[in-house]
């Protein structure tokens, strides 16, 4: 696969602020076209990393290219080619859709602009409401005039940082329909979320905790790349169960979810083991497949002791 | 509660600053700096008669502290150039028989053109003229001479107050108030400007674009000429219309001069727009311009009263010049060879101003 298949191509990407190391020498390479998420804790580093692919910040380390730019040298060029949806909506609430719209296709010097302008309006169902004040909006409609926004340039490469977070589930799951169509287009997105539906809908992960970065591929490689086995319990009195389960040899996690425990852990005999001394006939035990959620958070803790 | 307005005092470093230094500062130029009672004004003598009653007097001159004799001129053009220009608050003039008509008792004329354009700074010193005419000659008149001290002074003073003859304070003030309007309305505006797109967090997007820091700065400060120079016409419709303070000279040249005066205020707003981190900050900065641009800038209180350290600091702020500017427009006439040396630290103080900005302005987050 030659270099320009890739819409991002970066190794040993670091960034500290002060003694920090906020983002340690990461590798990362997206195909044009595809939908990568990147996933992580609050702090984990995914909003500056994000920030360094377009151009706003400096890495202090590594090199790679973004669209074919160099991330150190060339981010003029990758700020006219990415757009970037930042994690705070950042249109200006004192001006109308409409006028929000046509400020960013004049920064961007979009040719023929009052077309491309009605253009996004159609397309994301904003026409009716060109003249209503951004601040106005509801935080769904927020996130689609941001996403017009950054779409009116016609990107490339697509960074959208939390997009979808405080948006309801109907609103959500238009938005990935719209990038799933965008991404059908041939546009590259790189997306940060913390909602694990959201990640199982992207083509490829990234996982990042303290700036690590923990375990990437498709779904399937990154719940593999976690041996974890799960059971799920359900029956009377779980809460005094999870008590008793917890810091048992071999429990690593002790989740409720409504009526059922989920308890996980990465060596499946001594989980058995840690089972079978609480197991009373009243309950009934589950073997299940481990869960997005089950390996990041086997994943964090891990990452938590070497960090430590 | 008052513990966590103390603590968030103590966060931010430059508010704290900001009630400390403006105090400070406050006591400096009010306790120092300013003076109702200036003295030392530059003067000029043109001396036709050098003969030793001349010399007598221009020594009583320089004795009352109010007259500090930097030039003798035998020209009476050179000598009204230098009132104009503002090198000069006085001439003396001396006529040639001074000290034969003073032997006579014919009571000699002595003319003292006064620039008043501000009545502040020439009528202490005019007052003390009055005062000093009984008492000059007493050594030199002794004996039978004694009789020259008639009542009314051996001396006749002439007083020509130039470009304000009325001595109206309006005059002074009014067009001085272009300045300080200015230099108040457009810091302010332009300090919130970058600061309010960081507050809101439209910064981050602003940066992601690739859009240039000069063209930012140069959007910034377009539309506020505008409006700068809406309060220009307003102050002179009302300068005119309401206070009928006199134009003399072109308007052309002081819209001119306002455009680089605008633009300067416009710059160090934005330069502070870039330092301060929130808005409040911006505004306090702001302030902390505004403060000695009123106070050591010859708008209320005479220049030439204030100690060296205080002029100097006031050479500095573009109000300053700006005022001479727009004062020798209006009230002298003045065009552009005699406002030629306000110029140019005008036009330093913008370029060092923009430079800052420009550089303080970053392109990236790091």
């Amino acid at each position: 696969m030659s270099a320009t298949d890739f819409a991002i191509d970066v190794t040993g990407i670091t960034k500290r602020f002060g003694p920090k190391t906020v983002v340690n020498a990461i590798d990362l390479q997206v195909r044009r076209g595809e939908i990568y998420g990147f996933l992580g804790p609050n702090g984990s580093g995914k909003t500056t990393f994000i920030r360094m692919l377009c151009g706003l910040l400096t890495p202090d380390g590594g090199s790679g290219t973004c669209l074919g730019y160099d991330v150190r040298t060339q981010q003029a060029e990758i700020k006219c080619h990415v757009g970037y949806m930042t994690q705070k909506f950042s249109y200006y609430e004192d001006l109308s859709i409409r006028e929000n719209l046509d400020f960013i296709a004049r920064i961007y010097d979009v040719p023929d602009r009052a077309a491309a302008v009605e253009r996004s309006l159609v397309r994301l169902g904003l026409q009716n409401r060109s003249a209503q004040l951004a601040g106005q909006l509801s935080g769904g409609w927020k996130q689609r005039l941001a996403l017009a926004a950054c779409l009116i340039h016609s990107p490339q490469l697509l960074l959208l940082d939390e997009p979808t977070a405080g948006v309801d589930p109907k609103a959500r799951r238009e938005f990935w329909d719209e990038i799933h169509q965008l991404a059908a287009d041939g546009l590259t997105v790189l997306i940060t979320t913390h909602y694990m539906d959201e990640a199982e809908r992207c083509h490829r992960l990234a996982y990042l905790a303290y700036g690590n970065l923990l375990t990437r591929g498709t779904l399937t490689e990154v719940l593999q790349s976690v041996k974890l086995t799960t059971w799920t319990v359900t029956g009377p009195a779980l809460r005094d169960l999870a008590a008793a389960l917890r810091g048992r040899d071999g429990v690593e996690q002790v989740v409720a979810f409504g009526n059922t425990l989920h308890v996980s852990g990465r060596d499946p005999a001594r989980l058995e083991t840690a089972i079978a001394a609480v197991r009373t006939p009243n309950h009934e035990w589950t073997r299940i497949r481990s869960g997005l959620e089950d390996v990041f958070i086997s994943l964090m803790d891990g990452a938590k002791d070497n960090f430590a | 509660m008052v513990l966590k307005e103390f603590i968030q005092m103590k966060r931010d470093r430059v508010t704290f600053g900001m009630m400390v230094g403006i105090p400070l500062m406050q006591l400096m130029m009010f306790g120092f700096a300013i003076n109702s009672d200036p003295r030392h004004l530059p003067t000029a003598v043109l001396a036709a008669d050098q003969g030793p009653f001349a010399r007598t007097f221009i020594q009583a001159l320089r004795t009352s502290d109010y007259f500090a004799l930097v030039r003798e001129t035998n020209s009476e053009a050179e000598a009204q150039r230098l009132l104009q220009v503002g090198d000069v608050q006085f001439v003396v003039n001396i006529p040639a028989d001074f000290s034969r008509q003073l032997l006579r008792g014919e009571r000699p004329s002595v003319l003292i053109e006064a620039d008043a354009t501000d009545p502040a700074a020439t009528g202490p010193a005019l007052a003390a003229v009055n005062a000093l005419a009984g008492s000059i000659f007493n050594r030199d008149l002794p004996g039978p001479l004694a009789r020259l001290h008639a009542k009314a002074g051996p001396v006749d003073f002439l007083i020509h107050a130039h470009y304000n003859p009325e001595n109206i304070t309006q005059y002074n003030v009014v067009p001085g108030l272009m300045g300080v309007v200015l230099t108040m309305t457009m810091v302010i505006i332009t300090g919130l400007a970058i600061t309010r797109e960081r507050e809101r967090g439209t910064m981050e997007n602003l940066l992601a674009t690739p859009v240039r820091p000069f063209e930012v700065m140069v959007g910034k400060i377009l539309p506020y000429i505008a409006v700068g120079y809406i309060q220009v016409s307003l102050i002179l419709l009302a300068a005119h219309f309401i206070f009928h303070v006199p134009m003399v000279g072109s308007l052309l040249l002081l819209y001119a001069m306002a455009l680089l005066f605008i633009a300067a205020n416009l710059a160090v707003g934005i330069t502070f727009s870039t330092l301060a981190k929130n808005q409040l900050q911006a505004v306090q900065m702001a302030f902390f311009f505004f403060l000695p641009s009123i106070l050591l800038s010859g708008f209320m209180f005479p220049f030439r009263g204030m100690p060296p350290w205080a002029q100097a600091i006031g050479s500095c702020l573009p109000n300053t010049h700006f005022l001479r500017i727009v004062r020798g427009i209006l009230l002298k006439g003045n065009g552009l060879a005699e406002i030629a040396p306000e110029i140019w630290p005008l036009l330093l103080f913008l370029a060092v101003a923009m430079t800052i900005g420009v550089t303080r302005y970053r392109q990236t987050l790091d």
